[in-house]
């Protein structure tokens, strides 16, 4: 069983209510195939998405994180994802400052009817995470 | 060119008759100033109403206890003072103030500031056993020729930003070779001019002597950058991050005298971010061990999405680390690059909104995927 022995990561998605978890639910009510490496949380709108959520995920061992949420003038109130836009630059560059990965986070915006957008993004962001490997924070003690 | 004062004492004997003036005149209620407290050299920020006090006041100690801006925050959270009160403060001081006013934990409302061009302040440890004292000569000789004063603060070695943005008043230290003589005070605001307006002293047109000021500022880029590289080659990913921050023994003195960090309900202090038993438990089954106390790690990256984007480089975070981590070095060094991509400088324009509270619609396309 080569199969078995495939690394999987752990990616943690944060996804709107309205917009990316329903694309999410189409991707999957349409069958279309992505790999099982998301762990879905819903928020009921991506600028609820404390940044501290994302270090937390990623000092807890997430392989990678993504955010996502309405595409940029689409959010159900109306601003929340333009926030949403600068706090993630903020953390990005924060981690990027700090040599930490800033390649294992991701901000991607998917609508309701995007199934096959979302599929595509699962996908392409597992063979990524993939490539980088096993988050090293995983076994790290002292932190 | 902007209208100046000009005292003929020494510098602080000057804008020390000039507080007087202020008092005495009843323009301003109260003076905030350092004040000593002993003759250990052993200063503290006063609110002073009689004349007769500014006696002990001074105002360019180089020491900083707590930063201005936090005291002043604390001072006008609750309301403005009703008469008019003037204000000394450091550059820094005076921005993260700024930053404060912004996040409405302050007002400038009857608060008139004096700031000047400002060489740099000792470590708090320094100011014990008059050994600041005996530095002050070495010290004012320094600022006079345009170098850093051996022995300051880190921060301040590295500090680029000494000129006050926003000061009403701006008195000319740096590479002024005449401060034992004359006490220059520019009057940058028409506050300023109304406060000195009726001083008996020489009022003429004057402006800040920028090539004075570049000679200082080219000594501090250097030692920025040195810094910076320095500190740069250590925070390589998580091990580094590890190596610098594994012997925080998470006091949070660096969140407490920070001017930026004003919650009262701090997150990193709250119970709910308290290990319980069953968290204990999934570390040690997920990593076999856990650090205590934990969350290092998690506090020293959540205070800089926190602060980074209002981080005005004070060092007072330096001064009071036990451990003696680089705090501001780091936070300053991140600070500058986030602040960068919001094009964003703390503390220069109160009027101007925190990039994370307002957003433009096209901006930022490259982080999205």
């Amino acid at each position: 069983m080569v199969e078995d022995k495939e690394f999987m990561p752990k990616i943690l998605a944060f996804l709107c209510n309205w917009c990316s978890y329903a694309g999410a639910d189409l991707a999957g009510t349409s069958r279309l195939k992505y790999p099982p490496s998301i762990l879905p949380i819903r928020v009921m709108c991506s600028s609820r998405i404390d940044p501290l959520f994302i270090i937390k995920a990623y000092l807890g061992g997430a392989d990678g994180v993504l955010v996502a949420g309405c595409h940029p003038g689409d959010c159900h109130y109306e601003k929340g994802n333009y926030y949403t836009r600068r706090r993630f630059a903020l953390l990005k560059k924060i981690f990027e400052e700090l040599n930490m990965e800033p390649d294992r986070l991701m901000l991607s915006w998917i609508s309701a009817s995007e199934g096959h957008k979302y599929a595509r993004v699962a996908t392409e962001f597992t063979e990524k995470i993939k490539k980088s490997g096993e988050s090293s924070v995983k076994n790290k003690i002292f932190l | 060119m902007t209208k100046a004062l000009k005292i003929n004492k020494n510098a602080e004997q000057g804008i020390k008759e000039f507080l007087r003036f202020l008092l005495e005149s009843g323009k301003v209620k109260g003076v905030f100033s350092l004040k000593k407290i002993n003759k250990e050299g052993a200063v503290a920020y006063s609110l002073i109403t009689d004349p007769k006090d500014l006696e002990d006041s001074v105002p360019f100690y180089p020491v900083m206890p707590v930063t201005a801006g936090s005291l002043l925050s604390r001072f006008t959270l609750k309301g403005s003072p009703d008469k008019p009160v003037v204000a000394v403060m450091r550059p820094c001081e005076l921005r993260g103030f700024v930053e404060l006013v912004k996040r409405e934990q302050g007002s400038f409302e009857n608060v008139f500031t004096i700031s000047m061009t400002c060489g740099g302040v000792y470590p708090l440890d320094m100011a014990v056993d008059k050994k600041i004292e005996k530095n002050l000569p070495k010290y004012w000789d320094a600022v006079k020729k345009s170098e850093i004063p051996a022995d300051v603060r880190t921060a301040c070695k590295g500090c680029t930003e000494f000129k006050p943005y926003t000061a009403d008043m701006t008195v000319d230290l740096v590479g002024n070779k005449d401060i034992d003589k004359q006490c220059i005070i520019l009057l940058n605001t028409k506050n300023g001019e109304s406060l000195a307006d009726g001083m008996d002293a020489e009022f003429l047109e004057k402006k800040l002597d920028t090539k004075k000021l570049d000679v200082l500022l080219d000594k501090r880029a250097v030692e920025k950058k040195k810094l910076f590289d320095e500190i740069d080659k250590k925070m390589n990913g998580m091990d580094g991050l590890i190596d610098i921050f594994g012997r925080c023994i998470g006091c949070h003195g660096c969140m407490r005298v920070c001017p930026i960090c004003y919650c009262k309900l701090c997150e990193f202090e709250s119970p709910d971010s308290e290990y319980k038993p069953s968290n204990y438990n999934s570390e040690l089954k997920k990593r076999g061990g856990v650090r205590v106390p934990p969350g290092t790690m998690y506090f020293q990256l959540g205070r800089l999405t926190h602060i980074s984007i209002s981080c005005v480089g004070c060092g007072a975070c330096d001064d009071v680390c036990p451990v003696d981590i680089p705090v501001s070095t780091i936070f300053k060094k991140v600070g500058e690059s986030v602040q960068k991509i919001f094009n964003y400088i703390p503390g220069k324009d109160v009027k101007e909104s925190i990039p994370l509270v307002t957003f433009e619609k096209e901006e930022f396309i490259e982080f999205e995927e």
